[in-house]
């Protein structure tokens, strides 16, 4: 058996840990003995949030990418706390700072960056007693977990702060500092901020962000020395004029970490120059990250350092040795200052070929910058609003061919949407920056058994970076792994008591053909009966069984076992059904003797076009319905409920559809139709929308032409959302049937109580037009059968009346038998509190 | 604690046939002026309690049944049966009272006393 290689690398930051963890990942462990330096004594941390601990918006915790306990689980020796002191390049040794030695095979160097401190005059501490570090009292650098530590100590007691730097670290420094109090002054060399990202149009909207927020901004401030004897007091300048501060942060830009390398006599020029297969000058010894020079580029982004270690990691595991890196496109996404961010490519025009689109909104703190060339996206600014970033993330890593009007980049027009929806995008389409994870990898690690938002991102580092693409990710991982998905298992079950996702419970439920809410709690939990699953497991069996189904009443929820709505005095409200909203004299007439008859407290127009009587009680319930002669309204579950109308073609001026119609022919079918949450319907006669018909479940709009929009997944409770314009069609026939093709589909697929505005987005858009309107799936006819059965099999449960399902089924109160008491009983058994009533013969 | 205490003042009260309530419901008893809520879960049990929930006044005897517990129609409180304790809320607990089922299948509660 071979020996391991030895594989030494000098730096356990973001570059050097990950490095480790992708050759790991790569090969069997056993192959490799993996020895690290590491300047700080603790594990591995995400730096890119240390301005997060600064703001007090993450601990210190929170930050840890790999504790301590990884490198013991992983068989890496990690030097916590001991820096690289010399490499022997001819023996192929490393030298520790506490004298030790550690040979090695492939060795790499993963410094990083130090930060640049420029010689103010009266920066060093005037006596050596004051301070541990180089630098006075009160003076920082932004580096470091200890950094920030010290930082924060200081901020604590004292009032200003001044950040010299007006580059993305400083501004972060400026923000976690403003955040905790202090009086903050950003002083810049340069004539705008973050210069280095942004143009000056963008660097002046984002320093009114700034300015706004509380910081001072002070630009084309050369800063020579600093005030103060035992403490920074303040800052001089050149042009003469001071400034106060109790507390510095120097945020002056950093410089790659080359002082090994260089003392080893590997080729340095800015950074470690290494080659496309990241060597540096000695082939056994390679470099990655800040520190490394790569064809006259230093990155210090955390995306193109992560795609540095991915091919060295390669190359050492020997997973693909020929593997070679080609350089990055930079781009980037950021908060700086609360202030949203993205920006790629090239920020200036190069020449005037370029095309240049700008749209600024100084009011909202808006900007938005596109570089045009041959057609193509080369580079973007957008400042405010990041909502059109992925959109164009996509076009520029793709040099994709851009649409004739540019500003439908920047604003989505019509029926071409910008923001493409979790199940819409392709699978190239890179979800995370930071770590350069595509949706078809996240796809992938669900495919490969990854059951948990949290193993998706685990395995593929999706979301682990600066934490902003999470929603993405969680949007992707819900659309693709739907009911199987499991957060928190027990979240996706579709009823907490019964260990299944709905799918799954379905399929169960059908393979042992259990028929009602008892039998699955005897099979499938075990015999526990979970009073919390009843109703969501009646409204399933319901769904699937349709009249074969074994019905429990007390599975159901109360109002469903009496057919009406309780309220908080245990009375009851009564909702007739009134197709349409359209009723008669007649009706209304008899309705108004019913209410006088039972001395109804309250007759009120409901939202939904029709009419509730409250105040009634229980027992006057059969009677009332007797009474009324009219089918119940379904008002009290969780059904289809009713399809509001406008007057449409009969009698409105405007109307060019006959939405009264329709929505009569509506109700008339699904009347009672249960599904997992309630359904509200509307149709308008046009596009004035005077029934609301875009803020409904489903909804028709009548347009000119005999034509009608079918929009879905619409709110106006207390979630608002227009619905989604599913698809326009001919006929009202076409409407009925994609309608009742769009509720099967729900009431198989949603979840207990999701209502559709939750459900069309899971799905995504695109997936339902396909499998209701394009018939993607085939199983349109399927769905438009099974409606069918289920509509055939309606029953008005008012007939109750006449047939009630038990003698007390409509009794509020009972009174106690007349005979008094029952003596010959088992008198010491019943004054145990529960008596086991199969023992008494039941 | 009980609503009534003392054991000289414990009687039994016969309420009528169990087939009074539905099997897995429970239903509201009037006796005098006490309000009490009787439950038949599937499990073959009997239990009693007080009638309204502490919480809001929901009637308890409507509520979802099993396990063991009941489930207030109104908000959704979680009260164990035999103990009247709440489950993951903090109302008081609910008063019970003994409850059972003669071998002529009346059910009897017993009231006063413990």
């Amino acid at each position: 058996m071979t020996s391991p290689h030895r594989l030494v690398v000098i730096g356990n930051g973001m570059a050097g840990a990950r490095l480790v963890e992708d050759v790991l990942a790569r090969a069997n462990g056993d192959r490799f003995q993996v020895t690290m330096f590491g300047d700080e004594p603790y594990g591995n941390y995400n730096r890119i949030l240390l301005s997060g601990v600064l703001a007090g918006t993450q601990q210190p915790d929170d930050i840890f990418i790999n504790p301590l306990d990884w490198y013991t689980d992983n068989n890496v020796t990690l030097h916590a706390g001991i820096g690289a002191a010399r490499i022997d390049r001819e023996a192929k040794v490393v030298y520790g700072s506490d004298g030790r030695a550690e040979p090695y095979d492939t060795l790499v160097i993963a410094t990083g960056s130090v930060p640049f401190v420029p010689p103010f005059e009266n920066l060093a501490p005037t006596e050596p007693a004051h301070g541990p570090g180089p630098y006075k009292d009160g003076v920082y650098v932004f580096r470091t977990l200890e950094d920030c530590e010290r930082m924060l100590a200081r901020a604590a007691d004292v009032k200003s702060a001044a950040v010299i730097g007006g580059g993305l670290l400083g501004l972060e420094a400026a923000r976690g500092l403003s955040g905790r109090g202090l009086e903050v002054n950003v002083v810049h060399l340069m004539e705008h901020l973050m210069e280095m990202q942004l143009d000056r149009d963008a660097g002046l909207m984002l320093q009114k962000s700034m300015e706004s927020l509380g910081v001072k901004v002070h630009l084309g401030k050369a800063t020579t020395g600093l005030l103060g004897n035992g403490s920074v007091t303040g800052l001089q300048f050149k042009d003469g004029s001071t400034l106060d501060c109790d507390l510095l942060v120097v945020a002056a830009g950093i410089r790659p970490n080359v002082a090994l390398a260089r003392s080893a006599g590997l080729e340095i020029k800015r950074g470690i120059v290494v080659s496309d297969g990241m060597a540096t000058s000695d082939p056994s010894i390679c470099a990655v990250g800040e520190c490394a020079e790569h064809r006259g580029l230093v990155y210090g982004l955390v995306a193109p350092l992560w795609e540095q270690t991915a091919v060295l990691a390669d190359r050492i595991s020997g997973r693909v040795e020929d593997k070679v890196y080609e350089g990055s496109r930079t781009s980037t996404k950021l908060k700086v200052m609360g202030v949203d961010l993205a920006v790629m490519g090239e920020k200036q025009s190069r020449d005037a070929d370029d095309e240049v689109v700008t749209y600024a909104e100084p009011g909202r703190g808006v900007y938005h910058k596109l570089i045009v060339r041959d057609g193509k996206l080369v580079g973007a600014i957008l400042l405010g609003d990041t909502s059109a970033a992925p959109a164009l993330q996509q076009l520029f890593d793709r040099s994709t061919s851009l649409p004739e009007s540019r500003a439908s980049l920047l604003f989505p027009m019509g029926d071409a949407p910008a923001q493409l929806s979790a199940a819409d995008m392709p699978d190239d389409a890179q979800i995370c920056n930071c770590n350069g994870v595509s949706k078809g990898a996240i796809v992938g690690a669900l495919r490969n058994g990854c059951k948990t938002f949290k193993a998706v991102c685990d395995a593929t580092r999706a979301g682990t970076g600066c934490g902003s693409c999470k929603v993405q990710v969680k949007a992707i991982v819900e659309a693709v792994a739907g009911d199987n998905l499991q957060d928190d298992p027990a979240a996706h079950y579709y009823v907490p008591g019964v260990a299944m996702a709905k799918r799954e419970l379905i399929g169960a439920i059908k393979d042992m053909n259990l028929r009602s809410v008892s039998q699955v709690f005897d099979v499938l939990a075990a015999g526990r009966e979970d009073p919390g699953s009843k109703a969501g497991l009646a409204s399933l069996l319901k769904t699937m069984w349709g009249n074969d189904v074994v019905e429990e009443r007390d599975a159901r929820f109360i109002n469903d076992r009496v057919h009406a709505n309780i309220q908080k005095d245990r009375t009851y409200s009564v909702v007739p059904r009134i197709f349409g909203g359209v009723t008669s004299a007649a009706d209304l007439r008899k309705i108004a003797d019913v209410a006088d008859k039972y001395n109804v407290r309250m007759v009120k127009i409901t939202g939904g076009q029709r009419i509730d009587l409250l105040g009634l009680t229980r027992e006057q319930l059969p009677e009332v319905w007797k009474d009324l002669g009219m089918p119940s309204g379904h008002a009290y579950t969780k059904a289809f409920r009713t399809c509001k109308t406008c007057v449409g073609t009969e009698f409105c001026r405007f109307g060019v559809g006959d939405s009264t119609a329709l929505g009569i022919a509506i109700e008339k079918r699904f009347q009672g139709l249960e599904s997992p949450a309630k359904m509200k319907l509307a149709t308008a006669g046009c596009p004035r929308n005077c029934s609301e018909a875009t803020v409904k479940d489903i909804g028709a709009v009548a347009i000119e032409g005999g034509r009608w929009e079918i929009y879905i997944g619409g709110a106006a409770g207390a979630h608002v959302r227009k619905g989604d314009l599913l698809t326009t069609v001919d006929s009202q026939d076409e409407v009925i049937t994609l309608t009742g093709r769009f509720m099967q589909w729900y009431r198989e697929e949603a979840k207990y109580l999701e209502r559709t505005y939750d459900f069309v987005p899971r799905m995504g858009l695109e997936r339902v037009r396909a499998v209701i309107v394009d018939d993607a799936e085939g199983i349109a006819a399927r769905l438009d059968a099974d409606m069918q059965t289920t509509v055939d099999s309606f029953v008005d449960p008012w007939l109750e009346a006449h047939a009630p399902v038990h003698p007390s089924q409509f009794s509020q109160v009972l009174e106690p038998a007349a005979v008094p008491v029952a003596v010959e009983v088992r008198a010491s058994r019943a004054e145990a509190l529960a008596f086991r009533g199969a023992e008494a013969g039941r | 604690m009980s609503a009534v205490v003392g054991t000289h003042a414990a009687h039994q009260v016969n309420l009528g046939s169990l087939d009074r309530i539905p099997v897995g419901e429970g239903r509201t008893f009037a006796i005098d002026d006490l309000e009490i809520a009787v439950f038949r879960p599937r499990s073959g049990e009997v239990f009693a309690t007080q009638a309204s929930c502490p919480h809001a006044n929901g009637p308890l005897a409507d509520g979802f049944v099993g396990n063991g517990k009941v489930v207030c129609p109104f908000h959704a409180y979680r009260f164990d049966l035999a103990t009247g304790c709440p489950e993951g809320n903090s109302c008081a607990p609910l008063t019970t009272y003994p409850a059972g089922v003669t071998s002529a299948g009346d059910v009897v509660v017993t009231l006063g006393g413990r």
